[in-house]
């Protein structure tokens, strides 16, 4: 219980107002396509070499924590994942704010957010130092199968058709192949010089989600028949809490799943909400509505995320080790101050340490309470005719994508994913697998890789992949995951049999 | 929610190429507009946050009296970074890049990149980071002899982390079995040192070769014992205990030190070459900065223009000889 007694540092009057706009700011910068948790973070590094240790990070942690839960509102509202932490969340929010249920998804998300945030913050106090092994048991081996985990996943995610699923999870994994392999240094499929850094993540998001929508906006014209007129209605606040928590299951799925992800450096946070959103799916008796706008979706893949933010720390603050791009800057912001994290950070330092996570505790409500003000007007936007919405939606898409690295290859890039991909969602493909395939197609590579090296050194790969308990847990996992694809593919299959014999029989 | 969208932008736009507008002097003077400073590694990285500290001065009336900001280009070690810059950045001193010697170096003498040694111009070093070795703070190695031995009795079998294939950690591994002659596995890690840490703390591998501002890191976090530095003297500051790989009797010097500084692509103008060469190490030099750097645990080390120069010819000459064989 000792970060009780450091919470009256949260309420300092400075702290305080650092809280608070750094919980405004990173809500706006996470709604900013292209801005990624990590580029926020780093954007405001320069601003702590004038604050103190505590305050710097203060501002820090809130700007972490909403930026991640900000990134939601550009999923809902635009259709552009405002990072890989929330592909998932726009799957289901894009298709709830069209049917005019913006604002009931926006404010689940924020609420879910919240609930799945301060989950993980209360784990990062208690468990730190159990976490902390958990965190370490995850050798290249392991990470190699969690990633072929993910991508047996890749099938059943928002994709009508198990097959098609898998290919354009085989479509995403090769173009995360494009440009020099990370470990050897080997050139790969690099057809134009646009592509030598590789197709970075971030502008092929925005592509793949931002262009198809636009261009089929832009294909609907002005033609008064195709214009949608949606009825934005204000939803009660109280309503949607009660929704919540009703959706318990999506809820506990999504936080449980969350953090435990979020613990695993190098892994975590990019696909926290696809494995909780695919997972909430599997398990939920309205399987059928998912895609279509269903709200177990939005809080599955947010609570996740959110819940991710705290153990995703606990590396950075026990080990010194940052788990993920955004810990690493956040590990800058103390070296300026020359603060180490690890026994140091809580042995000497237990003021900055506990403030930081308090405030982070704190932040995740103030989080809540912006997100949910602006979510009643920014709503609205669904009233936006389809050609100014289609334009705005194209500046961001080009703004985002060239404000990652400053550079217009990134743009031309974003554009050839997002016309392919208008394309291939005509035939039935769709944009979340094949991300996940790039996601998760450089982490399975690498580790595989590096494993094999290890293992050559060993007593050869067969024993490094294949013994020890967490290994074959993983690949019992793996075996069960397609088992279980193939299993409900076929029940549909026959179901769907069933239903067309019957008709035959009635005619 | 547009509205606020946009603003956001407006503010992300603004807050990247911060006072373009506000700030440009009437005079034509180089630089009347931020300069740009590309790192060929990740944001959180130690190239990309030493780049943040040392530049934080700049915008002072008495340095370049303009803004740096920082562009990240991460990729294959550092070759994306540095392909850009040399085939694709402005040759106008607009647009400068963070250098890691010897990893461009080595990279352009192995091939298939756009660089080498003569396509760039050095500005000034700030910084030099020893390859160190390290064991989990758990391993049976105490000393480098020991290590040593274990590697002479099982060729091959000594798995060694470092920070990818032909950067620093790698020269110093290959080094350290050259004059050993023993063979070890070394591992490249994606992920940077940080990775490379990760691999010996959590014992996935039995040794690292990682920086030494690292190092320290974790074994004030008591997960590490260090066993040796490659680098011609002890670090007096940091690990006054910790004996040089030359000490401990093998004949490894100081070509794997991880040296940072900024550079700009061959073709820019002189006299902003010579403007930025004058001012650059003052800026390195300044008192803030210097307070930032130590707090951090990165060593500084400033080189003039002509000392890196040299320094670059240096390792051209060794590089070229060590990897002659591989």
């Amino acid at each position: 219980m000792e970060f009780l007694q450091y919470f009256g540092g949260v309420f300092e009057p400075i702290a305080l107002l650092l809280l608070v706009g750094g919980t405004i700011g990173g809500l706006i910068l996470g709604a900013t396509p292209g801005l990624s948790p990590t580029m926020a973070v780093a954007l405001l590094i320069p601003f702590t070499f004038h604050l103190s240790p505590t305050h710097g990070l203060i501002l820090l942690g809130a700007a972490y924590t909403s930026t991640v839960a900000g990134g939601a509102v550009s999923a809902i509202l635009l259709k552009i994942p405002g990072a890989p932490a929330n592909i998932a969340t726009a799957l289901d929010g894009n298709a709830m704010a069209r049917n005019g249920d913006g604002t009931r998804a926006l404010q689940l998300s924020f609420l879910a957010s919240g609930v799945g945030g301060i989950i993980g913050v209360l784990l990062l106090i208690f468990l730190t130092p159990v976490l902390a092994q958990w965190a370490l048991a995850f050798g290249p081996s392991h990470l190699f199968w969690l990633a072929i985990l993910g991508v047996t996943v890749i099938g059943s995610l928002d994709s009508r058709s198990f097959v098609k699923g898998l290919l354009s999870g085989c479509i995403g994994l090769w173009i995360s192949m494009i440009g020099y392999d990370d470990v050897q240094g080997a050139e790969r499929f690099i057809f134009s010089d646009a592509l030598t850094g590789g197709v970075s993540i971030i502008p092929a998001l925005i592509g793949l989600f931002a262009i198809p929508q636009v261009m089929e906006m832009f294909s609907k014209g002005r033609e008064a028949a195709a214009i949608e007129q949606v009825r934005v209605s204000n939803y009660p606040i109280s309503r949607s809490m009660v929704e919540l928590f009703q959706s318990w299951r999506a809820l506990s799925i999504g936080t449980v799943l969350g953090s435990i992800v979020g613990l695993i450096p190098g892994v975590g946070g990019q696909i926290a909400g696809l494995v909780a959103y695919d997972q909430t799916r599997k398990m939920s008796p309205h399987k059928a509505k998912f895609g279509t706008g269903h709200s177990e979706g939005v809080i599955a893949a947010e609570s996740a995320n959110n819940a991710m933010v705290g153990p995703s720390l606990v590396p950075l603050l026990t080990l010194s080790i940052p788990g993920s791009p955004t810990a690493a800057v956040l590990l800058g912001g103390l070296l300026i101050h020359g603060i180490f994290p690890g026994s140091d950070l809580f042995d000497n330092h237990p003021q900055v340490a506990w403030t930081f996570i308090n405030s982070m505790l704190l932040g995740q409500v103030l989080m809540v309470i912006f997100g949910i003000y602006t979510a009643v007007w920014a709503a609205r936007i669904a009233q936006v005719p389809p050609s100014v919405m289609a334009s705005a939606v194209l500046i961001l898409a080009i703004f985002g994508s060239y404000s990652v690295q400053l550079s217009m290859g990134d743009v031309y890039i974003m554009l050839v994913l997002g016309v392919g991909m208008f394309f291939l969602e005509r035939f039935g493909f769709s944009a979340a697998p094949l991300v996940l395939g790039l996601i998760l197609g450089p982490i399975a590579e690498a580790n595989f890789i590096q494993g094999n090296l290890i293992a050559n050194a060993q007593n050869g790969p067969l024993e490094y992949f294949c013994t020890g308990t967490l290994n074959i847990f993983l690949i019992v996992l793996v075996v069960a995951s397609i088992a279980y694809s193939f299993w409900s593919n076929m029940l549909e299959n026959r179901s769907a049999a069933a239903a067309r014999k019957k008709q035959e029989l009635a005619q | 929610m547009m509205l606020q969208a946009m603003k956001g932008a407006a503010c992300a736009l603004a807050l990247t190429l911060s006072t373009t507008i506000m700030t440009a002097p009437a005079s034509a003077e180089f630089p009347e507009r931020p300069i740009g400073v590309a790192v060929s590694y990740g944001a959180g990285g130690a190239t990309d946050f030493q780049a943040r500290i040392v530049t934080m001065v700049a915008g002072n009336k008495d340095m370049l009296g303009q803004p740096i900001y920082i562009v990240n280009k991460p990729g294959a070690g550092g070759r994306v970074g540095w392909n850009w810059f040399a085939s694709e950045a402005p040759k106008d001193g607009y647009m400068m890049s963070a250098y890691n010697v010897p990893h461009f170096i080595a990279q352009s003498i192995k091939g298939s990149v756009k660089y080498s040694a003569d396509s760039f111009e050095p500005i000034a070093n700030w910084g030099a980071d020893p390859a160190v070795v390290v064991v989990g703070k758990d391993s049976k190695f105490n000393t480098i002899q020991e290590l040593v031995e274990f590697a002479k009795a099982n060729p091959g079998k000594l798995t060694l982390s470092g920070a990818g294939l032909f950067v620093g950690h790698h020269i110093a591994a290959l080094q350290l079995q050259k004059a050993t002659g023993t063979k070890m596995a070394y591992i490249p890690t994606k992920g940077g040192g940080a990775a490379a840490m990760k691999a010996v703390i959590a014992g996935n591998v039995l040794a690292g070769v990682n920086n030494l501002s690292d190092a320290y890191r974790a074994l004030k976090a008591g997960n590490v014992k260090v066993l040796g530095v490659a680098d011609l003297e002890r670090n007096t500051e940091f690990l006054p205990d910790v004996p040089t790989l030359k000490e401990a009797g093998y004949d490894v010097d100081n070509s794997s030190v991880n040296f940072r500084g900024l550079m700009v692509p061959k073709g820019t103008p002189q006299d902003v070459i010579d403007k930025l060469a004058a001012t650059v190490p003052k800026m390195f030099g300044h008192a803030r900065v210097a307070k930032r750097m130590k707090a951090g645990g990165s060593p500084i080390k400033i080189m003039s223009r002509e000392e890196v120069q040299k320094m670059w010819k240096e390792r051209q000459t060794y590089l070229d000889e060590l990897l002659k064989g591989l």
